[in-house]
Order: structure tokens, then C-alpha cells, then sequence
């Protein structure tokens, strides 16, 4: 349900400055949200200071730089480094985003501002608790379904239909898109938000898949896919250019065809 | 504390079997709407500073009346709908129930007393032109 407010142990505090890299000339400042279970103390945000001259290009570098030469606390999710593994999803200057593929040209202003994916449980600092989104995108059945006795090679499909697959496979399951989607903020608990989705849309849509009308009928409800109200700030935020409104509309129009 | 498994979780009651309905009536009652709204704008500001019976014999004609009727049923049951889903997502529990049973009775209201006034007009220009 909606919060209009934040709990008092969730509000956020300054944090400790960190001081100035010495001799540096190209410098800028990164706010970085900081919150550990152990310690028991409210969020804060701590502010940080790197040479720009000896720094990676992409926000993630920056990270990885102030983890190894600043504050080795700093804990964050990472691994490939290149927008294929989702790990480092997290909220850079206002935006759900990718560090290791968003630049840090990309961030007007001098200030960098970096938080969890907003609206999920905190594990620590950067890493949101994404139990919850995994079990949903595990409900929707994220696996080939069939009735007819496997092939004795392969399922076949046409190139059409393999077409038809294009800007839903590549989806990491990074949790930017649920994450900006007001709706799923308010209503996560039964809202499969926009990246589950997107799945069970990649799986209706498969020719060689025998479960349309049970994945249909596992959707139809005013939750689980109707709280998507089109607000489209999944489509504006993927770091990866898909568009889950769309895939939404796909899976709705197919519910009217069923029913008109 | 409740001792649920994740999937449970995510899973809950399972679907409801419904939402489409819901869906559809409201693209097709928006739809309607946007023909219906921009006749009634016209007819009620054509309406608009003129004395009693000459707004009432324009209210009357059958065309004006129909119109008047159905952007207010049509109107009335997309406004309903539409602040249910609103309500579905602000408010949770019981507030939720009460909030949606408010917004239905006051949509079936209004209607009542549209049509209720609507009537009273249509006869006074049947009988002013008797």
C-alpha cells in the first residue's frame, strides 16, 4: 500500500565526509547512500571525493575506485561489467540504471548521487533485498511448457516467430523497471510489476510453448497484471532499450481476444 | 510472523479470473466518452444564460436528452470503475472496501438524480408544448 511518509528508523542522515584526494586538480563528488543492519543506525548518506584524471569512465568504475582506495566498507552488487549479468542495477542521479554501462559524462551537475533501487528492502548500502522479484518472475513460469512428446531433436521454429522473441530474451532481470513503477511500489505484494511481466510475455509469445490459456489464466487478475496503469517509467528507464509497457498492452490485448 | 515461502508469497490466492472485464469497459466507455462529452459540452453551453424555458425546451429535445442521460450512465459507471482502481491503489483492507462501496453508491446517486432531474425537464417541455 501507498506510504506517504518514511519510517522513522528509514530516514536518511548525513553521513561522514570523505576528505579530497591529495594533489588532485579534476575532482567531483559522489553521495552515496549507507546503511548496514549490523550497527542499527538510520541510513545516511556519506560523501565521497575521486580524481576524475585516474578514474574509469562508467559510474560502476567510480564505485569499484572508492571501494578500493577510500572506503573498502562500501558494498555493492557487481560481476560482468558489461550490462549482460543485471548485478549492479541501482539509482544514479534519479535514474534505475546499469553503473557499469551508464557514463559518468552521462550526470549533469558536479554532484554524482547514488542509492538503492528505491522502494525494496535494504541488505546493505547498494544491494537491495530482490527475494521477492525473483519469486515473482519465478510464479510466471519462465520455462518452456509443452504437451506433445519431445522431438527427437529439437523444437522447431520458424524465423518469424524467432522474431517475435527480439527485445524480450535480452531482459537481465536487473529490477530497474519494477522498481520505477509506481505501481509496483504500492502494490509489489500482488502486482507482478513490469520485468515478471515481460517474461511471462516472452513465453506466451514462444510458438513452440503449450501453455498460452494456463499463463493467461495465471495473469488475469485486477493485481497480478492490471495494476500496470501504463505509466511507461519502465520503458524510460531499462539500461537495456526494452520496453515492458509494450509487451503489458501485448499481454492485455490478448485477454480482450479471448473474451470480445 | 508468518512462516511463508517466498513463492508462496509472490503467489498468494492465485489469480482471480477477472480484470478484463474491467479493462474493456473501460476502453470502450472512454471511447464512447469521447464522442458524448464534446455533444453534451455543446448542448449544456448553448443552454447556458438563457431564461427557463427556452433552456428547457432545448434540454428536452430528444437528441439533447439522450445525450445528457448517457454521458452521465456512461460517465458515471467509468468515473466508479476508474476510482476503484484508484482507491485499489492508494488504500488497503477495510478503508479499501468502504472507499470502493462509497464511490459506486455516489456514482448510482448522481445517475439517479440526473435522471430523475433529466425527466422532470422533459416532461415540463412536453407539457409547455401541449
Amino acid at each position: 500500500m501507498v506510504q506517504f511518509s518514511l519510517p522513522k528508523n528509514s530516514k536518511i542522515r548525513v553521513g561522514k565526509t570523505w576528505p579530497k584526494p591529495e594533489g588532485a586538480k579534476n575532482t567531483r563528488k559522489f553521495q552515496i547512500y549507507r546503511w548496514s543492519p549490523e550497527d542499527g543506525e538510520n541510513p545516511r548518506v556519506d560523501t565521497y571525493f575521486l580524481d576524475m584524471d585516474k578514474c574509469g569512465p562508467m559510474v560502476l568504475d567510480a564505485l569499484i575506485k572508492i571501494k578500493n582506495e577510500v572506503d573498502a566498507t562500501l558494498t555493492f552488487r557487481r560481476s560482468c561489467r558489461e550490462g549482460i549479468c543485471g548485478s549492479c542495477a541501482m539509482n544514479i542521479d534519479g535514474i534505475n540504471t546499469l553503473a557499469c554501462i551508464y557514463g559518468l559524462d552521462e550526470i549533469k551537475g558536479d554532484t554524482v548521487k547514488i542509492n538503492p533501487l528505491p522502494h525494496m528492502p535494504v541488505v546493505k548500502d547498494l544491494i537491495p533485498d530482490l527475494t521477492h522479484f525473483y519469486a515473482q518472475h519465478a510464479s510466471i513460469m519462465p520455462w518452456l511448457e509443452t504437451k506433445t512428446n519431445r522431438p527427437e531433436k529439437e523444437w522447431r521454429q520458424s524465423i518469424e516467430d524467432r522474431k517475435k522473441l527480439d527485445g524480450l530474451y535480452e531482459c537481465v532481470m536487473c529490477a530497474s523497471c519494477s522498481t520505477s513503477c509506481p505501481s509496483y511500489w504500492w502494490n509489489s505484494d500482488r502486482y507482478l510489476g513490469p520485468a515478471a511481466l515481460l517474461h511471462a510475455y516472452r513465453w506466451i509469445i514462444d510458438s513452440r510453448d503449450e501453455a498460452t490459456g494456463e499463463r493467461l489464466d495465471q495473469l488475469e487478475d485486477p493485481f497480478k497484471l492490471y495494476r500496470c496503469h501504463t505509466i511507461m517509467n519502465c520503458t524510460k528507464t531499462c539500461p537495456k532499450g526494452l520496453n515492458p509497457a509494450k509487451s503489458i498492452a501485448a499481454i492485455k490485448k490478448m485477454m480482450v481476444n479471448r473474451v470480445v | 510472523m508468518r512462516y511463508m515461502t517466498d513463492r508462496q508469497r509472490a503467489v498468494g490466492k492465485g489469480a482471480s479470473g477477472t480484470g478484463t472485464e474491467h479493462h474493456w469497459f473501460m476502453t470502450i466507455s472512454g471511447v464512447g466518452l469521447a464522442f458524448l462529452v464534446p455533444c453534451f459540452v455543446y448542448i449544456f453551453g448553448s443552454a447556458l444564460g438563457r431564461p427557463q424555458a427556452e433552456v428547457i425546451e432545448r434540454l428536452s429535445h430528444p437528441f439533447a436528452a439522450i445525450v445528457i442521460a448517457l454521458t452521465f450512465l456512461v460517465g458515471m459507471r467509468h468515473f466508479a470503475k476508474g476510482a476503484q482502481s484508484m482507491i485499489e491503489d492508494y488504500a488497503a483492507g477495510t478503508t479499501r472496501k468502504i472507499l470502493v462501496i462509497f464511490v459506486y453508491s455516489l456514482s448510482y446517486v448522481l445517475s439517479a438524480a440526473t435522471l430523475f432531474a433529466l425527466g422532470k425537464m422533459v416532461l415540463m417541455g412536453l407539457m409547455a408544448s401541449a
